[in-house]
């Protein structure tokens, strides 16, 4: 029997433990951390260099001014740390951030946690109106050969026209009818998040094959039998992979909604806040609360994803 | 007395292609009586399939009469007068052995009563009883074969169509699912028309076997099976199998098929 041992010592768990020990027997949250801990060290390290880089033509001017010496180790200790810097370092806008969101009222102004609520709000709007639009007239544009010729290239065109140009005269039309607020920003980002999901719905809807089809057509199962039980299960992946392309897109519509006309809330009016004054921490800090936000609406899109593919018993 | 409830007279079938018009059926008549087992046998592309899904109006002949229960084939397919079993199982991924094979029971609105009735029974009947709450990634592949015959069986139509079903599968499975095959023949009394390239299934299976040959398509012999309905797997050993393959080879000379 000793052959017979030897296999299970080769393609055994054996074999797998051994493959543990030879990478130092590191625990796996560890392997897969460090990585990552490492890029964004690195990411540190250059941002706080570029921070002293891109901040001292301020400080050797305020010290020429002042007739002061200026050594380099004031450049690296006044640099980062600068009221108005033209980059802050990353730790001014850890503070900036933690000031915003915990050190303020919610219900004030002041409080980025409101003004991301502003943004959310209008971005979760533009997301279901453009994402069940996409939807529809992905079923239109599968089911019927006139709309397949005829919105795709419309839909295509539309994501053409640039959407900076396109959301001041949003915001300027639905501001003469009177509406303001929420409303005119769901609109642009409903504009961003419609495209993604109607070409990923299309495929989706367009994948089943002759050899899924055709027991179908031996069953003469109808049209809408053939879309509940065969086209809108097989399009589901391509529909969740949409959806996280399109939650991000309606995040962009949104802030780029806040910007024109003086908006007083949301992510965006503080970004344009922020560059009127020279407040660069502020901007900074409203850019990663946007990001952070991006980052909840898509981990939250892949947790419903994962939960639903499960439930089909798509995911192994 | 026979009782023909397919009959093909003058069939032809011309594809229009890029490439020029494609001849894969040409006046193909044949007669399949109730309860026989019939095989269809030749090379790729000589109209084997195209005939036998032409019998389920999944393809439209371009001549010819086909009827089936004296039906035309959309009439008789919407009165549910065959089950069919393709090439690949083509489960759902989605849907576990159990939902697969209540959907066409659910498109045909059978009650839900009827449905977990039925589906217990044919699971039975292709011998995967406990294997309706798994997926089909989780079944080996002659299971998953299993399974769509299973499917195709539970709407009980008198006639199964069954194209190549058992041709991804190794010699062992296809021996097993074979005797199977023809214990459920024999159970249910159906109509069963095969599709297959191998002359020992063929063979084996048959009452009567249809040898086809391509360019065009068309059916260059019929043989009628003298072997007797019960088939022990022993019976492809004995003088007058080997007489009857020895037929179909000749057959299959006589198409060129073997140029």
């Amino acid at each position: 029997m000793p052959s017979r041992s030897a296999k299970v010592c080769v393609w055994g768990i054996p074999t797998t433990d051994a493959a543990a020990q030879t990478s130092g027997g590191v625990n796996p949250t560890l392997r897969t951390a460090l990585p990552i801990l490492m890029v964004l060290l690195a990411i540190m390290v250059i941002w706080y260099l570029a921070a002293v880089w891109m901040n001292a033509p301020w400080v050797r001017d305020q010290a020429a001014r002042a007739d002061t010496v200026l050594t380099t180790g004031d450049l690296i200790r006044q640099t980062p740390s600068l009221d108005r810097p033209v980059l802050p370092a990353p730790h001014q806008v850890a503070m900036g951030l933690w000031d915003g969101i915990a050190g303020q009222k919610v219900t004030t102004k002041r409080s980025l946690v409101w003004h991301a609520w502003v943004t959310l709000s209008a971005t979760l709007a533009g997301f279901a109106i453009g994402s069940l639009a996409g939807i529809l007239l992905a079923v239109g544009i599968t089911h019927n050969r006139a709309m397949d010729l005829s919105v795709m290239p419309w839909a295509v065109a539309s994501q053409t026209v640039p959407i900076l140009a396109i959301a001041p005269m949003v915001i300027v039309v639905f501001a003469s009818m009177g509406v303001t607020g929420l409303m005119p920003k769901a609109v642009i980002a409903a504009w961003l998040s419609l495209f993604p999901v109607l070409v990923g719905m299309v495929k989706g809807l367009r994948t089943p094959d002759a050899m899924q089809l055709d027991p179908m057509r031996s069953w003469s199962a109808s049209a809408a039998q053939v879309f509940w039980r065969l086209r809108l299960p097989s399009a589901m992946p391509y529909l969740f992979a949409s959806l996280k392309v399109a939650v991000a897109a309606a995040l962009v519509g949104t802030i780029v909604g806040e910007l024109p006309a003086g908006a007083t809330a949301g992510l965006g009016a503080r970004l344009l806040s922020g560059s009127y004054y020279g407040q660069t921490i502020q901007i900074w800090s409203a850019l990663f609360m946007a990001a952070g936000l991006a980052a909840v609406l898509v981990v939250v899109i892949t947790a419903v994803e994962r939960v639903t593919l499960r439930r089909m018993g798509l995911a192994r | 007395m026979p009782e023909p409830v397919i009959s093909a007279q003058g069939i032809d079938l011309t594809f229009q292609t890029a490439d020029g018009p494609v001849h894969a059926l040409k006046d193909v008549n044949l007669t399949i009586d109730r309860g026989d087992f019939v095989s269809f046998i030749g090379p790729s592309g000589c109209g084997k399939t195209t005939f036998l899904r032409t019998i389920a109006a999944l393809e439209t002949p371009t001549g010819g009469r086909i009827s089936i229960n004296g039906q035309a084939p959309d009439e008789a397919r919407r009165a549910r007068a065959y089950g069919y079993v393709f090439q690949a199982p083509g489960l759902y991924p989605w849907r576990t052995i159990s939902g697969n094979i209540a959907l066409p029971l659910e498109i045909m609105g059978f009650s839900r009563a009827e449905r977990a009735e039925r589906v217990a029974r044919v699971l039975d009947l292709v011998e995967l009883s406990g294997f309706g709450g798994k997926y089909p990634w989780q079944l080996s592949g002659g299971m998953q074969q299993r399974a769509s015959i299973a499917r195709a069986l539970s709407f009980d139509a008198d006639i199964l169509l069954m194209d190549e079903p058992f041709g991804a599968l190794d010699e062992i499975v296809r021996d097993r699912l074979n005797r199977a095959l023809l214990g459920l023949w024999a159970k249910t009394r159906k109509t069963i028309a095969f599709v297959t390239h191998s002359i020992p299934e063929a063979v084996y299976l048959s009452t009567k076997i249809v040898v086809m040959s391509p360019r065009p398509g068309r059916i260059t012999r019929v043989i009628d099976s003298p072997l007797p309905r019960h088939r022990p797997l022993e019976i492809r050993d004995t003088p007058e199998f080997i007489d009857i393959a020895q037929q179909v080879r000749e057959g299959l000379r006589l198409g060129h098929s073997y140029d």
